[in-house]
């Protein structure tokens, strides 16, 4: 049954989204984006009612090597290059942000009924749709309230991923749209670097000015 | 729309009273054997009850009859509660559409009373883990009612909402399949209300006294002889009842009562093993953390109610 596979994946992520909302070691969080990274790069495999096309293929092998393996060993290096363990003191306490972030999932499975799709665009899981806005809805709200670079890093990770459950959503049949996907991928990927880089930068210049010249390699 | 469905109605509750003290004894054996120790004989609660019976109790001149009313009426509350938990092949004795709320502010009422006599005996340091009690009930409550409340949805519709008896009638393998996420989210979500509930240790450790981080052990420290062995009776119960609750609304039925009876006990006596070795094998938690474990509960719940009422 692919469609009930699909949606074990699914809720699995909104599961690892919530318990990142309610982390404060930088390290376990990293893990868990890097395990909702593996998820959606296993979830393109089960969508599909009638085989395996190549093109699916391919995206579910890409997004599982860069979201479940380059991305969180790249940033496990950066975190011990960053002299910043935990999120000491973030605008939303954990508890405040799980809930919130429950908030949002109703919210967005609320909006997930509300979208009015055309009638010829099948829909891959009828939870596809809410759990990507919950996605969005909570990287933007991890980059909102985090103060360390790196889990603002990892907002920007969660909300891509929520536009990658989006493109899949639809992309069904449009293979198209599937390569866009693709490409918005590697294009947040870099966008991501460039931000962590930044962030970084500007955090730690006054702190420890040697170890920033580690990021280099 | 109450109902008392003949003798073996009250089968449910005559379990639970006979056998709650049991699971303490489990729990404490379940500790003792995975840290290597023999442990107390399994019936040491039920001795420990018949000494306190048969002291005499010590009052504090500065307490008034709401310290004495105390224990009482928490076991008289949880005594009733009793009543509205279902069992194996037999409903509770009374059940009526919303009775789990019911249940719930019965249990509220318990401990109202435990908190109000804590307080009554003037003590600061029991006002401090009156507190908390009454904190941490509040983070527990949200996610007790909405995962029931999932349930009811996932096992009968809209029909007879809130009731535990028709909810346990429906819980079935066909509905694990249907909506197995659901229940596991909700089974999850009330053992950690367990967990809170009963002062077990990532939220409580009932093994400490005097110690600065109590919370339930803290309240009931002027209580001596027959008062505290109410507490401590009143205290097992309700862990049999969420117990008892936590398996009638996951545990599918079986064909064949006898089955069914067994199946239930043996999974409320499996619960209080899973409750002694979560208790070996991790430490408490800090109190600052206790918040996040229970939010966390309710947001399980949540989840299971939203996924619930998108199918």
């Amino acid at each position: 049954m692919p469609s009930s596979i699909s949606e074990f994946i699914l809720v699995v992520v909104m599961l690892t989204n919530l318990a990142l909302l309610g982390m404060s070691r930088i390290r376990t969080s990293i893990r868990t984006v890097a395990i909702q990274g593996m998820m959606l790069g296993l979830l393109p495999l089960f969508i599909s009612g009638h085989g395996l096309t190549l093109p699916l293929l391919v995206i579910a092998v890409g997004s599982f090597a860069l979201k479940g393996i380059v991305f969180p060993w790249w940033l496990m290096r950066t975190l011990q290059a960053a002299n910043a363990q935990r999120e000491v003191s973030p605008v939303v306490g954990p508890s405040a942000s799980t809930a919130l972030g429950a908030l949002l999932i109703v919210f967005s499975f609320w909006l997930g009924s509300r979208f009015e799709l055309p009638p010829t665009v099948p829909l891959v899981s009828r939870l596809a749709l809410p759990v990507a806005v919950a996605l969005l809805l909570s990287g933007l709200f991890v980059i909102v309230t985090r103060r360390q670079a790196l889990m603002q890093v990892l907002g920007y990770l969660v909300l891509e991923n929520g536009v990658f459950v989006f493109g899949l959503a639809l992309a069904h049949q449009e293979p198209l749209l599937v390569e866009m996907g693709i490409l918005l991928d590697v294009f947040v990927a870099v966008f991501v670097m460039g931000i962590a880089v930044f962030h970084i930068a500007r955090e730690f210049d006054h702190i420890d000015v040697e170890k920033l010249s580690e990021l280099r390699d | 729309m109450f109902e008392l469905a003949g003798l073996s109605g009250i089968l449910p509750a005559v379990f639970a009273l006979l056998f709650a003290p049991l699971l303490l004894g489990l729990i404490n054996r379940t500790k003792a054997v995975v840290g290597g120790r023999c442990g107390p004989p399994m019936l040491q609660p039920y001795h420990d009850l018949r000494k306190l019976l048969g002291k005499g109790a010590v009052y504090s001149r500065t307490t008034s009859w709401v310290f004495r009313a105390g224990p009482i009426v928490t076991l008289a509350a949880t005594v009733a509660a009793a009543l509205l938990v279902p069992l194996g092949p037999w409903g509770a004795p009374f059940h009526f559409a919303g009775d789990l709320v019911l249940f719930a502010y019965l249990l509220g009422l318990a401990r109202f009373f435990t908190v109000a006599a804590a307080l009554d005996a003037g003590s600061s340091f029991e006002g401090m883990g009156g507190s908390r009690e009454v904190f941490f009930a509040t983070l527990a409550e949200p996610p007790l009612l909405l995962g029931l409340v999932a349930v009811a949805k996932a096992s009968v519709g809209n029909a007879n909402w809130f009731d535990l008896t028709g909810m346990h009638q429906h819980v079935s393998g066909a509905l694990w399949q249907d909506a197995g996420l659901v229940l596991l989210f909700v089974a999850v979500a009330l053992f950690l209300v367990l967990l809170a509930e009963c002062s077990r240790i990532p939220v409580d450790d009932p093994n400490t006294h005097l110690e600065l981080t109590m919370i339930h052990e803290v309240m009931v420290l002027d209580h001596s002889g027959p008062d505290f062995a109410f507490i401590l009776y009143g205290a097992a119960l309700k862990l049999w009842l969420l117990s008892a609750l936590i398996v009638s609304v996951v545990v599918p039925r079986m064909s064949q009562p006898w089955l069914d009876l067994a199946v239930s006990l043996g999974s409320v006596l499996a619960l209080a093993v899973v409750v002694g070795v979560v208790e070996s094998s991790m430490a408490r938690l800090r109190l600052v953390r206790v918040p996040q474990l229970l939010v966390g509960a309710g947001v399980l719940a949540v989840l299971a109610l939203v996924l619930e009422a998108h199918t």
